[in-house]
């Protein structure tokens, strides 16, 4: 599988990937795209990466632990939905929207950023402990 | 009592600052009797899940007062008494959590107004008691305990929750104030002999009735404390609550006074032989609860002379006795408590002359034992009377006088047997080896003692003040009903000497006569204990073997199983109802479509000819690719690109999987008979999925919801992509729950796979085996306890 074809493309198309993936979330409001597709996208480009490496590589170089990225996702997308309650005393997940000059921002935003973060992280979760699990915490193991 | 971990002082203080709680509420519940006594009802609520009525409301009448005082009153000594039984055992702020959860579930229980409130401090009552009695949970028979008691107070508390939905249907209100207020008797209700016996099976479970009593001697294994307070002053009660707020409502029945009678004589003899034959003092007193629970029963259920009316002088008699054992109970059971914490051991026949060494915990036991046996001036005696002159008025005359006679000889000699045979007699063995104890442990019996004393003095304000509100909320309390200690030399009073000799007799003869009717129980074909143990054997049994017959472990078998299940569900579904509408003229399609089905027609025959797994894997991607365009070509591009993201990631995490497998083989070896098989499922249910959506599609399609969307996107989601907006605002909490669900999975993933794959295997086959030998049969017998 590691052929110098598929190293050398990833190379390129892995930065390429994740760039549109973001695009792709950044759009997902008014055009096809959003959190889910997202963060597919930029599953696939860490899956080319899991091909061509060693799982090791992938861990240092993404840093953060893939399943705590996606619960870090699933806490941003709760919180996004508590700004409702909070500032204007409106139903959870309420949508709340400012305007910067010609851009509007939501809270919505936010959840999918959330949506996306949970789907890059279990996506990553899956294709790395399968292709190497790793080390069981210490209280886990009864040898 | 060995010191099982490390002691530290600030433990005990911390549990002794937690007496706070139960002494606060005392005081205030003390503060309300006057306004209950002169018939006030009080009420609060809070709405819980107002769309179904459900209110989280709280009343207090003289019942649920006479009950909060006893819950608060003993519930602040045994806080205190146990800071010092305790003392250095491991977890005991856990302990001093769970006692004080289980007090204020105990509270909601009798406050609740709503029936569902109820049952859920009901509940509550069960599992902190499931908590408690397992507390030493090293122990097997602990564990045992506490689970048996857990489910059978469980499973009649579902029976009741049961009961409780058929009655509130019925009335039409879930209220127990509304349903008492309205004079409703539900006896003439079609389902009134399903509601009384669903919450019948609640409340004998709970109070432990003939035949599934035996729970309640089997948790005598929790800490004395916790025996003394939930096991015999509060929670086994709380059927007994139930039945005395039930009563206007299902009482006054020929059913009711039969069935109550029944089963609570019967309990109450019963439970009143065993106890004199146990020779554990915790047993002995255990088994005079349940005669105690047993005669509150059979009172409650007694008919007056007037057929039909409930009987009041009898719930009078109850409310009495309820109060009477509760004061005499606890302090017994903190006097054992002493006892085994200064000796050691709670075998009867070890201890003898331990007056010399407890003096206040015999004092205290002495005073206790006095009321128990129902001797005057305490308040054992004018409960006692009342219970008499009640039955002997009542319509089961002479039955209910005869069973209540003949528990309460037993019970003088039960009492002889826990004040005299530990404290009299020459110094044993035990009591030289006994220490002395701190104030903590023997003021506590001492208080309850010298209370039955007080209470028996001052009968008129008792009554006044708790027993006949309480009464009151049963049935209507005759005016000037007047308590006393002396009605002068009647039948009763001679029965009542026959009562005390006769059960001093008995004590005097009990070398020679006890060990018989213990023999005789035990000889008993059948009991609860021993029916319980078959019964969890067979399940166990049952679902190993169910298991075994259904979960061979081999993957292809489940997927077969689960696709040939939906294809002929709902193929017969389809067939059933009719349902199925093949299109009358074929829709016409595009060239560019009719090239996607070339290629998902070559593709899916690739898969099933192709003897590489790899080269299966891809196709299938392929089908799903070509799927997708077609999504694009009729106009859902979210769908399409999602489609298209999600078959690339599972043929790449499939390959992944097939390459990391220990013995891969990338060549199909199944014979063609195998794949036919597979072929005919697969074509069922691909069939069966196209008939349902034609059949769907056959309908008017509905547009008010994609109207609403349509409209609604950019001026209440800010966003032209209807899809998105659908997905992150208008339905954002059905997406929260779908990524919960994904980071769950991800979590399991690690679960599994973080482990040596050989060690999981060889525990899995353990365990397997261990569980085919059958369930762990640690017996909690009760001799050994």
């Amino acid at each position: 599988m590691n052929t110098l074809i598929l190293r050398e493309t990833t190379r390129v198309l892995f930065t390429l990937i994740l760039v549109f993936s973001v695009a792709t979330l950044l759009r997902g409001h008014d055009a096809p795209g959003g959190g889910f597709v997202g963060g597919l996208i930029a599953s696939t480009a860490f899956s080319l990466y899991i091909f061509v490496a060693d799982p090791k590589d992938v861990r240092r170089l993404v840093r953060a632990d893939p399943l705590k990225t996606a619960a870090a996702g699933l806490a941003l997308a709760i919180l996004s939905g508590l700004i409702g309650p909070i500032l204007g005393g409106r139903p959870f997940l309420s949508g709340e929207w400012v305007e910067i000059g010609a851009v509007e921002l939501g809270t919505p935003l936010l959840f999918d950023f959330g949506v996306y973060l949970v789907v890059v992280g279990a996506v990553l979760t899956f294709a790395l402990e399968i292709k190497e699990p790793g080390a069981a915490p210490a209280a886990d193991s009864e040898e | 009592m060995p010191a099982l971990g490390v002691p530290t002082e600030r433990v005990p203080a911390l549990l002794r600052a937690s007496i706070a709680l139960p002494a606060a509420l005392f005081a205030w519940f003390c503060s309300l009797v006057p306004r209950v006594s002169s018939g006030e009802t009080l009420h609060w609520e809070i709405g819980w899940i107002p769309q179904q009525g459900i209110a989280l409301s709280f009343f207090i009448d003289g019942l649920s007062l006479l009950f909060a005082l006893v819950i608060t009153g003993i519930g602040t000594l045994i806080v205190h008494y146990a800071s010092e039984y305790m003392r250095g055992l491991p977890q005991l702020p856990r302990f001093t959590a769970f006692l004080l959860a289980f007090m204020l579930s105990m509270l909601g229980l009798v406050l609740a107004d709503n029936l569902i409130a109820l049952f859920i401090f009901w509940e509550l009552t069960g599992l902190t008691s499931f908590l408690l009695i397992g507390y030493k949970h090293e122990d097997p028979a602990a564990r045992r305990a506490a689970l048996q008691a857990l489910l059978v107070t469980g499973v009649g508390a579902l029976a009741m929750l049961a009961g409780f939905v058929l009655l509130g249907e019925t009335a039409g209100t879930y209220s127990l104030r509304e349903l008492l207020a309205g004079d409703a008797s539900l006896a003439e209700a079609s389902h009134y002999p399903w509601i009384l016996g669903l919450v019948l099976a609640g409340a004998f479970t709970k109070s432990a009735q003939f035949p599934l009593h035996f729970w309640l001697p089997n948790a005598m294994v929790a800490p004395t404390p916790v025996s003394a307070y939930l096991h015999s002053a509060t929670m086994v009660k709380a059927g007994v609550f139930l039945l005395a707020r039930m009563s206007p409502v299902l009482g006054g029945t020929e059913a009711w006074s039969v069935t109550l009678v029944g089963f609570g004589a019967v309990t109450a003899v019963y439970s009143a032989l065993a106890s004199v034959t146990r020779t554990d003092l915790k047993q002995v007193l255990a088994y005079t609860t349940v005669m105690a629970l047993g005669t509150c029963v059979m009172f409650l259920g007694l008919p007056g002379e007037a057929a039909g009316a409930a009987h009041s002088t009898s719930a009078v008699a109850a409310m009495a006795f309820i109060l009477v054992h509760a004061l005499y109970k606890a302090a017994l059971f903190m006097a054992v408590g002493t006892i085994e914490h200064s000796t050691g051991t709670r075998d009867i026949a070890r201890h003898g002359g331990l007056r010399h060494v407890l003096g206040p915990t015999f004092v205290g036991t002495a005073l206790a034992a006095v009321s128990m046996a129902g001797l005057p001036p305490f308040i054992g005696f004018v409960g006692k009377e009342l219970l008499y002159s009640s039955a002997y008025e009542s319509a089961f005359g002479g039955f209910a006088l005869f069973a209540i006679v003949a528990a309460s000889v037993l019970i003088v000699t039960a009492a002889m047997l826990v004040a005299v045979v530990p404290f009299f007699g020459t110094m044993k063995q035990s009591a030289r080896d006994a220490h002395p104890v701190t104030w903590q442990l023997w003021i506590g019996s001492l208080l309850l003692g010298l209370l039955g004393l007080v209470a028996g003095v001052a009968t008129t304000p008792v009554f006044q003040g708790l027993v006949l509100p309480a009464a009151a909320a049963i049935a209507p309390v005759p005016e000037h009903f007047e308590p006393g200690l002396w009605h002068g030399f009647n039948s009763l009073l001679l029965l009542s000497l026959a009562t005390w000799a006769t059960g001093a007799f008995f004590f005097w003869l009990r070398p020679y006569i006890l060990s018989v009717p213990g023999a005789l129980l035990d000889r008993l074909p059948v009991s609860g204990d021993r029916a319980y143990d078959a019964t969890m054997d067979g399940i166990a049994r049952f679902s190993t073997a169910l298991t075994r017959h259904m979960q061979s472990g081999i993957q292809s078998r489940y997927i077969r199983a689960v696709f040939a299940t939906l294809a002929l569900s709902v193929g017969a579904t389809l067939v059933a109802k009719d349902a199925i509408h093949l299109p009358s003229q074929i829709p016409s399609v595009t060239f560019g479509e009719w090239t996607l089905v070339a290629v998902i027609s070559a593709s899916v025959l690739t898969v099933i000819l192709s003897r590489s797994r790899l080269l299966a894997i891809c196709a299938l991607g392929v089908v799903g690719t070509a799927v997708s365009l077609i999504f694009l070509l009729r106009g859902a591009p979210d769908v399409a690109m999602t489609q298209l993201i999600v078959e690339t990631l599972v043929v790449v995490i499939v390959a992944i999987v097939l390459l990391k497998l220990p013995d891969f083989r990338n060549e199909i070896r199944q014979p063609l008979s195998e794949r036919w098989r597979d072929a005919a499922i697969a074509v069922a249910v691909g069939s069966v999925t196209s008939l349902v959506l034609l059949a769907v599609t056959a309908q008017p399609p509905q547009l008010e919801l994609t109207e609403y969307f349509e409209s609604m996107a950019v001026p209440g989601a800010h966003g032209h992509n209807v899809v998105n907006d659908i997905l992150v605002d208008f339905r954002a909490m059905d997406t929260l729950g779908e990524i919960s669900v994904l980071v769950l999975a991800a979590a399991a993933v690690c679960a599994l796979l973080r482990r040596r794959t050989r060690y999981r295997v060889d525990r899995f086959h353990r365990l397997q085996r261990r569980y085919a030998a059958g369930p762990d049969r640690a017996r909690a017998s009760e001799e050994d306890a």
